[in-house]
């Protein structure tokens, strides 16, 4: 494997390697441009996941402290753990469920459809939907999105068919096994779903796509790439010019680097990104690197969620086979007769008997609780996926006591539900019940919002740099060799799972940043 | 929304637990500074708290995580983390605290009263004290996630070694 020196300061240095920072790490290296990504985790491969909710998480989960506040439950259920999501080689794309839906037209355009919402910072973003589809058929391409490109459908498990009945009988129309980057036959090397059920544990057979040996490998054969595990980004280091120089990191030892750079991607995910960013003021940036216009960590987005349980009197044993290859889209249009505005998805979920214990109803006891659990294997799932309003006040800011293990501020993480996102959590609770009473629930039960898989927003794109803190390619609007490559550019969150379209954007950006090197303009 | 139930299924579990003597860590004698249950044929040595401070443990495990399919033993092994050193004030100031108040409205300790009604209720006393949380926290995997326990809800665990559910009913249900 190439190592290229910690002075050459001809490199792109990609912060994170999950779906932005694996795939424009790995686009970049394709393409034939010394890169390096810098992953603050450890680099676990297929064969060291564990079929195992608790431990692994303990594996792979980003478990260093980090702060909430605010009205949302998650601050007082899991007040250290705002997002459930990755510190590994492959960032998130390891615990992904595989969703991989494109945005519709209007939800790049959320201001002009939506109008003014009060309360909510709506912006359009600078982007179409027609400017993304080439990027999207090229993301769904290299994913192996099922339902794309001639790819088949996954087969329904017994919590699909549960859905199915119960959708169909209420009277929706579009419900299928989903639009997924799990494998439904053997492609691209590797090998189709064996119905393991413990995606979010990492696919032990491959067979979900994810950036850790879909993509970096095929980055690193190139010999233009070197991922560098455990490598904890402290600061980004700029000249008097305003161009970043340089990026600091501690190793597993501790022990801080300065690796030289050309350009600099960022895409540490919509908590940790801001945070780097904040982290990384300096005389020329009091308030932190591109952050003029105060816009860093704002307008945090983590999607409006919540999922439902129907008990049955039957078994289900929801847990067997792929967690997520089921969809309902009727509800994901934009129709203001329900009550608010965006739309929602519904999809199958089932967690294991740990995380059930853990996530049903977090701090409840006694036997309205054990009851529901007792019930478990004649329990059927879906998660509820919507879109919520950016809120300038709902931020990624550095916490004010909280240190790290090198001395710096921990992030805090501030989010309010919008009376829209409520309005549209009551109404998924009310069909999703709907769906699951359809085929003879005995009990429904709505389970409030896990810790935030779908961080977004924080350093939102947008047309002027007055509104935002990248352009429409993820660049800096101040710093020209600054790119974020992660969902914290999403100028609103839009319905869908959002890892499809942070790989369209990061392979757009990847073409943009070789074209600009070319043209020697960065 | 809260959580909804349909009136046929207020289980005969649920009357069975309002209105009868649960057979629950009662079943625990104390012999020495170790815990025995005669029923089950298991003993448990205690180091640090006192055995009747660990056999009340394991009746508000049992209170708070109620489940009429498990056996003592498996909220036994929940409790028996909290058998330390650095643990034992907190717990033996939270049990005291909880027995005084039992005390005062049964005329008896926590542990030795039949009903699970009266003893939940004393518990809803007590739900938001440090001592109560942190017991609730840690039996949500000190019982959730003993593997012994999960066949006993129907949950199978790891399925990779066993090539997962492609050959083995991921979509066998029958009843739809």
């Amino acid at each position: 494997m190439v190592k290229f020196s910690k002075d050459d300061s001809s490199v792109v240095v990609v912060i994170g390697s999950g779906a932005g920072g694996g795939v424009v790490g790995t686009d970049l290296a394709l393409k034939g441009i010394k890169t390096v990504i810098l992953e603050a985790g450890k680099r676990h491969e297929t064969e060291d996941f564990i079929n195992d909710e608790w431990d692994s998480f303990s594996q792979l989960a980003w478990s260093d402290q980090r702060m909430t506040s605010g009205s949302w439950r998650v601050a007082k259920d899991f007040a250290q753990l705002p997002a459930w999501i990755v510190k590994s080689v492959g960032g998130s794309t390891t615990h992904w469920a595989g969703a991989s839906l494109r945005f519709q037209k209007h939800e790049f355009k959320a201001k002009t459809t939506y109008g003014n919402v009060q309360g909510a910072n709506l912006l359009d973003w600078p982007i179409s939907l027609k400017e993304l589809e080439p990027f999207y058929a090229k993301a769904e391409d290299r994913m192996g999105v099922t339902r794309t490109n001639g790819i088949k459908g996954l087969p329904g498990n017994n919590n699909f068919k549960v859905f199915e009945k119960g959708a169909k009988a209420i009277g929706y129309k579009e419900v299928h096994t989903g639009q997924m980057a799990i494998n439904s036959e053997e492609r691209d090397g590797r090998p189709g779903c064996q119905q393991v059920g413990f995606c979010f544990q990492g696919c032990k057979f491959g067979a979900k796509w994810s950036t850790l040996y879909a993509e970096i490998p095929k980055g690193e054969e190139t010999g233009k790439l070197e991922v560098r595990p455990e490598s904890y980004v402290l600061r980004i280091e700029h000249d008097k010019t305003g161009k970043v120089t340089a990026v600091v990191y501690a190793d597993k030892d501790g022990k801080t680097h300065k690796q030289k750079a050309r350009v600099v991607c960022l895409a540490g995910n919509s908590i940790e990104s801001p945070r780097i960013l904040l982290n990384s003021h300096s005389s020329m940036f009091p308030d932190g690197l591109g952050n003029s216009y105060g816009h860093v960590g704002r307008n945090y987005m983590r999607h409006m969620t919540g999922s439902v349980y129907g008990i049955f009197d039957k078994p289900v044993k929801m847990w067997r086979g792929t967690t997520m290859a089921g969809i309902i889209k009727d509800e994901a249009k934009h129709n203001t007769k329900r009550g608010f505005v965006g739309g929602y998805e519904m999809e199958t979920l089932s967690l294991g008997l740990p995380f059930m214990a853990a996530f049903l109803n977090p701090g409840a006891w006694g036997r309205s609780f054990t009851t529901a659990l007792d019930s478990y294997e004649n329990m059927a799932g879906m998660w509820l996926v919507g879109e919520d309003m950016p809120q300038e006040t709902n931020r990624v800011s550095l916490h004010s006591t909280a240190k790290d293990a090198h001395g710096l501020p921990v992030a805090n993480v501030h989010f309010d539900d919008h009376p829209n996102d409520i309005a549209m959590r009551e109404h998924a609770y009310k069909q999703g019940s709907a769906v699951y009473d359809a085929v003879g629930a005995v009990r429904t039960i709505p389970t409030p919002p896990y810790p935030s898989t779908h961080n977004l927003g924080t350093n939102r794109m947008s047309e002027k740099d007055r509104d935002g803190v990248v352009n429409k390619w993820g660049r800096s609007h101040e710093i020209p060799n600054l790119f974020i490559s992660d969902g914290s550019v999403f100028t609103t969150g839009g319905c869908e799972n959002p890892t499809l379209t942070i790989v369209a954007l990061a392979t757009r950006q990847a073409e943009y940043i070789a074209d600009q090197m070319n043209k020697g303009n960065i | 929304m809260g959580e909804r139930q349909t009136e046929n299924t207020l289980t005969r579990r649920d009357f069975i637990a309002s209105s009868s003597v649960a057979v629950g860590a009662a079943a625990i004698i104390i012999s020495g500074s170790a815990l025995v249950s005669t029923k089950e044929s298991w003993g448990l040595e205690v180091q640090h708290l006192s055995p009747e401070s660990m056999s009340t443990l394991i009746q508000m495990s049992r209170d708070i995580y109620p489940h009429d399919r498990l056996a003592d033993r498996y909220y036994a092994v929940a409790c028996k983390g909290f058998d330390k050193q650095d643990l034992k004030d907190t717990i033996e100031e939270g049990i005291k605290v909880l027995n005084s108040l039992s005390q005062s409205q049964f005329g008896t300790d926590y542990r030795n009263i039949g009903l699970e009604s009266q003893r939940t209720s004393l518990l809803e006393n007590i739900q938001s004290t440090p001592m109560f949380q942190a017991l609730r926290g840690s039996l949500v995997t000190g019982i959730y996630n003993q593997k012994e326990v999960w066949p006993l809800f129907g949950y199978q665990g790891a399925s990779f070694e066993h090539g997962g559910y492609i050959d083995r009913g991921f979509n066998d249900i029958d009843w739809l």
